[in-house]
């Protein structure tokens, strides 16, 4: 098998599905890095819940401002074409159907969609953030994985979530260090595939059962 | 006139109807921007008890909102996001038993006080259905989907801060500093904005929370 997909390869198969046009939310962590990744060809706008359209990279240090910060709380920019709006404008976006793509990471994915990602057992106090919003009113939820097997050795792609659930049958795809995979109703459908990788591998490394395009693309990290 | 410009922090807590023990405040801000620390920070030497607070995150270090904790005022908090970098004060007094915490997602925190500044009592909402944040609240479908009921949010006190302010209480807000304290100031019987300046007269196509929301500002500087 080839070396698995390091979280910035991941983040760039993931850009390469926005549509031109799309307005994205991008979690807090290894999805902001998406916004990297963006192809120049495309226009996306981001969305941070905090009440921004049009979220730019980080300011050139110096130049943060203590006002304009993003969901994970840290200084950002805004682009052109941009705007500031409430909470419940934001919420309304996110709620109303009008975000296109949530992009999300994820302690557990199940065969038929499920979305456990806001709390381990034995955390002392819960904390749920936008993530129960976002999975339950964006037209589509895609769920980033960094390793798709966990420290454990456990699966984190499985038949029912064990974990808390963020929302029900929620995500529609799930990009993974080693595939990516569509939830559809019929159970998961692998699209694409890590170079040197058999179905027989893959599959003995998620705790449902796998179908696999007829036309699997491959994956390859790249060389850095 | 209407002048709804106080002179002192202290005379705008005095004419206050709505700070009392057992009260419920609403603060605004996310993370630390538009967060009203000096509101929070004076509401913390009142020496008051009972009080619930209604706020995204629940404070970080020893300032605003986790001064008001450390007084030990508050008996109630209700978070979208209360643990987070620094939020130490809170995660000590939750942890000591001392403080009930009610975690609702982000969304229908503030959908729950739009609702009660806009006069309704209810609303379903598809976020968090199957989940154990629904756990006991009604369920009804519509149109083939779930829907969970969730009750508005009414204050007796929103603390807000905003940008500019007139004297008939129309506020503006910079930037990210926004989020939801517009929500907030409809939601409460007495709404206080710390206000960085005051102006003549805010442009009327650029108020965001028009004055009826408000009642009493102070000037608080940059």
């Amino acid at each position: 098998m080839s070396k698995p997909l390091s979280p910035d390869d991941i983040a760039a198969r993931v850009a390469e599905d926005l549509p031109d046009g799309a307005y994205v939310n991008l979690g807090i962590g290894m999805p902001m890095r998406v916004a990297e990744f963006l192809p120049p060809d495309r226009e996306c706008v981001l969305h941070s819940e905090n009440g921004l359209l049009g979220m730019g990279p980080a300011p050139a240090p110096g130049a943060e401002s203590p006002d304009l910060i993003n969901a994970g709380k840290q200084p950002v920019t805004v682009l052109a074409g941009g705007a500031f709006f409430h909470h419940a404008d934001s919420f309304a976006m996110i709620r109303g159907g009008h975000i296109d793509v949530s992009i999300l990471g994820a302690y557990q994915v199940a065969a038929n969609g499920d979305l456990a990602n806001w709390a381990l057992p034995g955390a002392k106090a819960p904390a749920v953030g936008g993530a129960m919003d976002l999975v339950a009113g964006a037209k589509q939820v895609w769920v980033m994985l960094a390793q798709q097997v966990g420290k454990d050795g456990a699966p984190r792609i499985v038949e029912r979530c064990s974990l808390p659930l963020t929302g029900p049958a929620c995500v529609d795809r799930i990009y993974t260090d080693l595939a990516v995979l569509e939830v559809t109703p019929d159970g998961l459908l692998v699209t694409d595939l890590l170079e040197g990788l058999s179905e027989a591998e893959l599959q003995a490394t998620v705790g449902a059962p796998l179908r696999f395009a007829p036309a699997c693309r491959r994956l390859r990290a790249s060389a850095a | 006139m209407i002048d709804k410009r106080c002179r002192t922090l202290a005379d705008m807590l005095a004419q206050c109807p709505d700070l009392h023990d057992g009260a419920v405040l609403l603060a605004g801000g996310f993370g630390d921007a538009g967060v009203p620390v000096l509101l929070l920070e004076a509401i913390a030497e009142l020496g008051l008890k009972d009080l619930t607070v209604v706020s995204n995150n629940a404070g970080a270090g020893e300032r605003g909102l986790a001064r008001l904790l450390r007084s030990g005022s508050v008996s109630r908090i209700i978070c979208s996001f209360p643990r987070s970098a620094g939020s130490v004060v809170f995660e000590e007094r939750y942890d000591a038993g001392l403080l009930a915490l009610e975690v609702v997602p982000q969304g229908t925190l503030a959908e729950r006080l739009r609702a009660g500044g806009a006069g309704i009592p209810a609303f379903y909402t598809p976020t968090a259905y199957g989940t154990e944040l629904a756990a006991g609240k009604e369920v009804r479908e519509f149109d083939g989907r779930h829907y969970v009921m969730e009750r508005a949010i009414r204050g007796d006190v929103a603390l807000v801060h905003a940008a500019t302010g007139d004297r008939w209480g129309n506020l503006t807000y910079a930037m990210t500093a926004r989020n939801f304290n517009p929500v907030m100031a409809t939601a409460a019987r007495s709404t206080l904005a710390e206000v960085r300046h005051f102006v003549d007269v805010v442009p009327p196509e650029l108020v965001v929370t028009p004055g009826i929301f408000v009642h009493s500002m102070l000037e608080v500087g940059a």
